[in-house]
């Protein structure tokens, strides 16, 4: 057990050496300061900029930048909608694979440009190579530049700048951070095993004489840039627990950390970017204390295992079930929080069969949503709480409520009601719906409260577009696709438009002079103050779930347990 | 709204140009020309030229001389079910699911008949269905089956599972797991 949490602590160490140093290069990427890759980069991006027909154009109003945003997401949904529905005719498919249905391509399609990445299909038995790389690879890009663009122009809102231009970003977001770091990552994932290679499966005959059929592919570049960009979604249909895309525990730390680093490094730009370096601060140092704490209580669960089974072993022994030997409990519970914590959605072991303290962290992780939180998106819900916080606070002690200067009036908490509120909707409506119709729309494949996790896992996944599931749920039906459908969308587009607007009327707003009675809100009581309002806030509305899915598990197996 | 929709069209032209195109091309070329091995998924090939399976995707093994992998919701990806594209997958069986205690108690009553005390890893299956891997006391606790019937000495045996086994990464990270494909390779090589 030392051991394990030994592991774990150096893990959160290099993350803590790793994300400031992004952090800043992020910010002076963003502010057009000089920057090494800029010899390379420079003269790509013009290129990109006059190709792409946005050279000169001024920054945007928050209603044109969030027309850009909606438009271009479109456009590039329907093209990756349509190579699905052509990959039988396309090249690169070397199993001759046919079109999916439409409800799933459509499925698959938003939920690869939400950034969520939910997958009701196995990877290797339903995409060709051309629809994983030229679609799927795409949108991993895209729509992860699209969550940093959000948040870079939410960020240059609260501090009263205009928001600049979504295409300039968007692909910024490319050329300086993403991309960059995928080519070197993904030479360093096959150098350590990680294939990369158009040729179709392999034929073997196994050392007892059957044959088995060895999936392949263009995995390598898809790897790096699915945890780099929190996408998630795996090659193969089970994801990082394939030794393909996960070989050793060399990929496994590199793979972990790459999912944390944009996210919480996006925090510390925000410090930087705002002038405000220590509030950056404050702010990483709240969120490593719920994801540290999380981590804590999904790794003990892993580790006491399953009191059921260890009747059976004679002894205490970790949950093994749906983990491999190479990673173990620890490993497997950090990904698993690291994973549902930055909307990353890929897993290196199963959510499903996770203990239910486990299934307790992933699911508090996907509700909260700021545990890092998604790609650019969750840094832009941690302001969110901050300016509720800072409402809050004012009302107490009777001021008109300010951050950074800026009054925070009605239409600002409207708006950010309107962020917090559209994830529950999203979750609890069609979990109850489909909760009221077990037999013919749930899908549940394991009874008694487990079923309910399963469900609320599904639709919470969808709407915080993290896209992990609890893959024992039957989802490739019309009923999910759609219904998956409804939460992602209203999960992204609602809170990016919010969000925007939101940052667009505060950089309009006149700046107020700091006085004597000005609220800091770069110290340890506000922090804390903050964290309560997120616990109470965004935990509170999800507790009767919880309480009936793993917390009523958690009671269920120790009452077996006992004999009872 | 029509400046916008050429704009979104040119950009995802060229930006799909640029990710989808050129950069895994780039790493296609320097993973085929510098990295063959790995690049094409680390293929174990016999002295006829045949390929007999990967260092890094594990195989069913049930018969006697063979160290035993674990359990596999997908059967490793083999036999006619597995065709052509291949498989992955796992039980997804959650911990109060009845059907896995029954599973367990199931592989148990095998491992005990066959003489092997239960692990965990040996009673779990794995999340990938392809774990290559058991842990180094589920490889000791077959030792004896397999000295006996290869007539191996306990020390030898001893050696080739210290060889095949795979330390923590760095000396920290992860559990030291035994590669159960290349350990029976190297079993049927003596």
């Amino acid at each position: 057990m030392a051991q394990g949490f030994f592991q774990l602590a150096i893990a959160l160490a290099i993350l803590l050496v790793v994300a400031p140093f992004l952090g800043k290069y992020m910010a002076r990427v963003f502010m057009g300061q000089r920057t090494v890759l800029d010899p390379v980069a420079s003269p790509l991006e013009r290129l990109l900029f006059s190709t792409g027909g946005f050279s000169n154009q001024p920054s945007m109003t928050g209603g044109q930048y969030i027309r850009a945003i909606l438009v271009s997401n479109l456009v590039m949904g329907i093209l990756v909608f349509l190579i699905f529905m052509l990959q039988g005719v396309l090249p690169l498919n070397p199993t001759g694979l046919d079109a999916p249905n439409w409800d799933l391509a459509l499925h698959t399609a938003i939920s690869f440009v939400t950034n969520t990445n939910q997958q009701h299909y196995s990877g290797e038995t339903t995409y060709t190579y051309f629809s994983q790389a030229g679609a799927l690879g795409f949108l991993m890009f895209t729509s992860a530049a699209t969550g940093i663009a959000v948040a870079i122009a939410f960020i240059r809102g609260l501090t009263g700048n205009a928001l600049g231009n979504f295409y300039v970003d968007l692909t910024l977001s490319i050329t300086r951070i993403l991309l960059p770091i995928s080519i070197v990552g993904a030479i360093a994932l096959v150098i350590a095993g990680v294939p990369e290679t158009f040729a179709g499966p392999a034929v073997a005959q196994t050392l007892e004489g059957a044959t088995q059929y060895i999936a392949r592919g263009p995995v390598a570049h898809f790897e790096i840039i699915k945890e780099l960009g929190e996408n998630g979604g795996g090659f193969f249909g089970i994801n990082s627990a394939h030794p393909y895309e996960n070989p050793n525990n060399f990929t496994n730390l590199l793979t972990n950390i790459i999912m944390l680093v944009i996210p919480a490094g996006l925090i510390l730009t925000y410090g930087i970017m705002a002038g405000k370096p220590r509030q950056g601060w404050f702010i990483f140092g709240m969120v490593f204390v719920f994801y540290a704490a999380l981590i804590a209580i999904a790794a003990v669960g892993e580790f006491q295992g399953n009191p059921l089974v260890n009747g059976i072993l004679g002894e205490q022994a970790p949950n093994l079930e749906g983990k491999e030997v190479r990673f173990g409990w620890a490993l497997t519970a950090l990904w698993a929080v690291s994973t549902t914590g930055t909307m990353c959605g890929a897993v290196n072991g199963m959510h499903d069969s996770l203990m239910p303290p486990g299934g307790f962290a992933t699911l508090s992780d996907m509700f909260l949503q700021i545990v890092w939180g998604g790609q650019g998106t969750g840094t832009a819900y941690l302001f969110v709480f901050l300016i509720l916080t800072v409402f809050l606070t004012g009302l107490m002690v009777g001021r008109t409520p300010e951050f950074l200067s800026r009054k925070i009036e009605k239409r600002e908490i409207v708006l950010a009601s309107i962020i917090l509120l559209a994830h529950p909707i999203a979750i609890l409506i069609p979990g109850a719906i489909t909760l009221a119709f077990p037999e013919t729309l749930a899908g549940i494949s394991n009874p008694g409260f487990h079923g309910i996790s399963q469900v609320i896992y599904e639709y919470a996944s969808a709407a915080a577009n993290n896209g992990s599931g609890f893959e024992g749920l039957g989802d490739d039906t019309l009923w999910w696709n759609l219904s998956a459908s409804f939460s992602l969308l209203v999960g992204r587009y609602i809170p990016i438009v919010a969000l925007i607007y939101l940052a667009d009327s505060m950089a309009q707003k006149q700046p107020v002079p700091e006085t004597a009675g000005t609220l800091y809100t770069d110290s340890v009581l506000f922090t804390g103050v903050t964290a309560g309002t997120i616990l109470i806030l965004g935990a509170l509305t999800f507790l009767p779930v919880l309480a009936l899915g793993p917390i009523a598990e958690g009671f269920a197996i120790a009452k077996a347990a006992a004999g009872g | 709204m029509i400046q916008d929709i050429t704009t979104s069209i040119r950009t995802t032209v060229v930006l799909w140009l640029l990710t989808a195109l050129i950069y895994p091309l780039l790493i296609l070329v320097i993973g085929q020309g510098i990295f063959p091995a790995q690049a094409n998924g680390s293929l174990i090939v016999n002295d006829q030229g045949q390929v007999i399976g990967s260092t890094l995707i594990g195989q069913a093994f049930s018969s006697e001389e063979y160290f035993w992998s674990r359990p596999s919701a997908v059967d490793y990806s083999i036999g006619e079910a597995a065709a052509p594209t291949g498989l992955s997958g796992a039980t997804n069986l959650a911990p109060s699911n009845p059907d896995l205690l029954a599973l367990t108690e199931e592989r148990a009553e095998i491992l005990q008949a066959a003489n092997i005390a239960p692990t965990a890893d040996l009673l779990y299956s794995s999340g990938s269905g392809l774990d290559p891997h058991i842990s180094p006391a589920s490889a000791i606790a077959q030792i004896d089956r397999i000295a006996a019937v290869r007539n191996l000495s306990l020390d030898d045996l001893q050696t080739l599972i210290t060889q095949n086994t795979e330390g923590r990464f760095l000396g920290i990270f992860g559990e030291p797991a035994v590669n159960t494909v290349t350990l029976n390779l190297s079993l049927d090589q003596r």
